[in-house]
């Protein structure tokens, strides 16, 4: 179980979260919606504690996540998984390197099993034998679905997606919403997905909650989302350019 | 209000200290972990190393020649030549060596060092590398600190070496000095001190060369220009910090 409650952050003058509450059950999959620099990805560093909040929680399995000591967040972080939204792929490393990093760093493998398990990673996201390879060798979309098999790499029990799917052809990304659904379904995962991507969205999520200045405004199952007529959330879907959401 | 507030008033001054001293304590601390962290330590030696030596060997030789040249200029009439190699040798050794050594290596490594971390930092690697339960200082600042440290003084026993040479070089080739000449006045006034103390100072800016690149590498914010901004500083922070350390260590290391 994760409870955020009253989340707030700022970034100078500009407030980003403005007192966020959202709960979410232990294997739940939900997909945060939400228009560019509305906060997505502000919120998705929280539930990874790599952003401290001005006020409010994130509660993790009953603990503050904010609140633990170093040695209690490292073992936290050995939980979850990250893809950041531009990959963030070690520079210096090659692909093989990356996806066996939390292994050998952090779980300390022996390199045998860390090589089979980055193999098989690799595999999952359709990129078999790139490993010998440097990111700056391979292509935006390819950075992508590495970055996700390093995410995956020490089968964490949560997830955070920063936009998966972006970047992708429609067939790639259709591979990755079924590898994610299918990494989902693996007893207790918990995952939270951040998406501009409505396809990918109903493909992966249990429920959609949409963020708007600071809050979650609308919250609800794929099904809701399709068929409600909240304003907002109808604007953002159908990709308006008039209605409440103000496009600077 | 705006002053204090601003990025370079007296309380973002103040609170850079402060992060500065935390990132600094963190460092020491991850110590604890050097003997499982060797591989990483070569790996930032030998990176170094092979960036600097030529870098260090050219530096040192001019600087040897012009103060064997400098120091026969100001002799001439006063001093007798045979106490040249005696002044060269100590101005090297003490001064010229270790605090030119540093200066360059601070353009070349400390920028490199900020760069690398920089972009690291702006590319969200760093965080990806805490959300694996990873600690960067103990895994990008801590092996660069050791590293700086021993390379330093490493260089510096070289520049010692070429600095000598080259002095010696400008003494036998354009100033019609012997050979035994020189090197007896060199012999006469060594003090393994002086060579000692050299070193002790180099470990002391490679310690500061290697920790103002992580610093404010882990502070670049903001693209590349922010990338740029970093390394500027870093750069600086450093040369200036060298010779006020060189000024301090100077007061404890050799009374007066
Ligand atoms: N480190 C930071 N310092 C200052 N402002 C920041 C920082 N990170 C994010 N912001 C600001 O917070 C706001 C939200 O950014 P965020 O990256 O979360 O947007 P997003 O919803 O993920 O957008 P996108 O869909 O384009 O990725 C933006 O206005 C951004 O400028
Ligand atoms: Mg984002």
């Amino acid at each position: 179980m994760i409870t955020v409650e009253k989340l707030q952050k700022r970034f100078g003058r500009l407030t980003v979260l403005d007192g966020l509450d959202l709960e979410i059950a232990t294997g739940q999959s939900v997909v945060i919606i939400g228009q560019s620099g509305c906060g997505k990805s502000v919120l998705l560093k929280h539930f990874a504690a790599l952003l401290r909040p001005d006020s409010g929680t994130v509660t993790v399995d009953g603990r503050n996540i904010f609140a633990l000591s170093r040695d209690d967040l490292m073992s936290y972080r050995r939980q979850i998984g990250v893809l950041f939204q531009f990959g963030a792929l070690f520079d210096s490393m090659t692909v093989a390197e990356n996806v066996g990093f939390a292994l050998k760093e952090s779980l300390h493998l022996k390199p045998a099993k860390s090589r089979d398990i980055v193999e098989e990673k690799l595999a999952l996201v359709g990129l078999p034998g790139i490993g010998d390879k440097m990111p700056a060798e391979i292509s935006g979309g390819m950075k992508k679905r590495v970055a996700l098999a390093r995410a995956i790499a020490a089968e964490p029990r949560i997830l955070l997606y920063d936009e998966p799917t972006t970047g992708l052809d429609p067939i790639t990304a259709m591979v990755i919403n079924e590898l994610i659904v299918d990494v989902n379904k693996k007893l207790g995962v918990t995952s939270i997905a951040v998406t501009h991507d409505m396809a990918s969205a109903y493909k992966i999520a249990d429920r959609i909650v949409m963020l708007h200045q600071g809050n979650i405004v609308f919250d609800g199952s794929p099904e809701d989302t399709r068929t409600t007529s909240d304003p907002i959330v109808r604007q953002f879907i159908n990709g308006l350019s008039t209605g409440p959401i103000a496009v600077h | 209000m705006d002053i204090i507030t601003s990025r370079y008033g007296p309380a973002a001054l103040l609170s850079g200290l402060g992060r500065l001293t935390i990132m600094l304590g963190r460092t020491v601390g991850a110590l604890r972990h050097l003997f499982t962290s060797l591989h990483l330590i070569t790996a930032q030696m030998y990176f170094m190393g092979v960036k600097s030596i030529w870098l260090v060997m050219v530096t040192s030789v001019f600087t040897g020649g012009v103060s064997a040249w400098q120091a026969g200029y100001q002799f001439k009439s006063y001093v007798p030549m045979r106490y040249l190699g005696g002044a060269v040798g100590k101005a090297v050794l003490i001064e010229l060596a270790p605090v030119l050594t540093a200066l360059v290596m601070a353009g070349r490594v400390g920028a490199g060092i900020a760069a690398e971390l920089g972009s690291m930092k702006v590319t969200e690697q760093i965080d990806a590398m805490e959300s694996m339960a990873v600690d960067p200082i103990r895994y990008l600042v801590m092996p660069r600190f050791v590293a700086g440290i021993i390379m330093l003084t490493a260089l510096t026993i070289v520049a010692d070496f070429i600095a000598v040479l080259g002095a010696m070089g400008v003494a036998l080739g354009f100033m019609g000095m012997e050979y035994e000449t020189f090197w007896n006045g060199f012999r006469q006034f060594f003090l393994m001190r002086d060579f000692v103390s050299g070193l002790v100072k180099a470990s002391c800016f490679g310690a500061i060369i290697a920790y103002m690149g992580c610093y404010f590498g882990f502070a670049a914010e903001g693209g590349a220009e922010g990338v740029g901004r970093c390394t500027t500083h870093a750069v600086v922070s450093a040369a200036v910090l060298i010779l006020v350390a060189d000024y301090v260590m100077a007061t404890l290391l050799f009374q007066i």
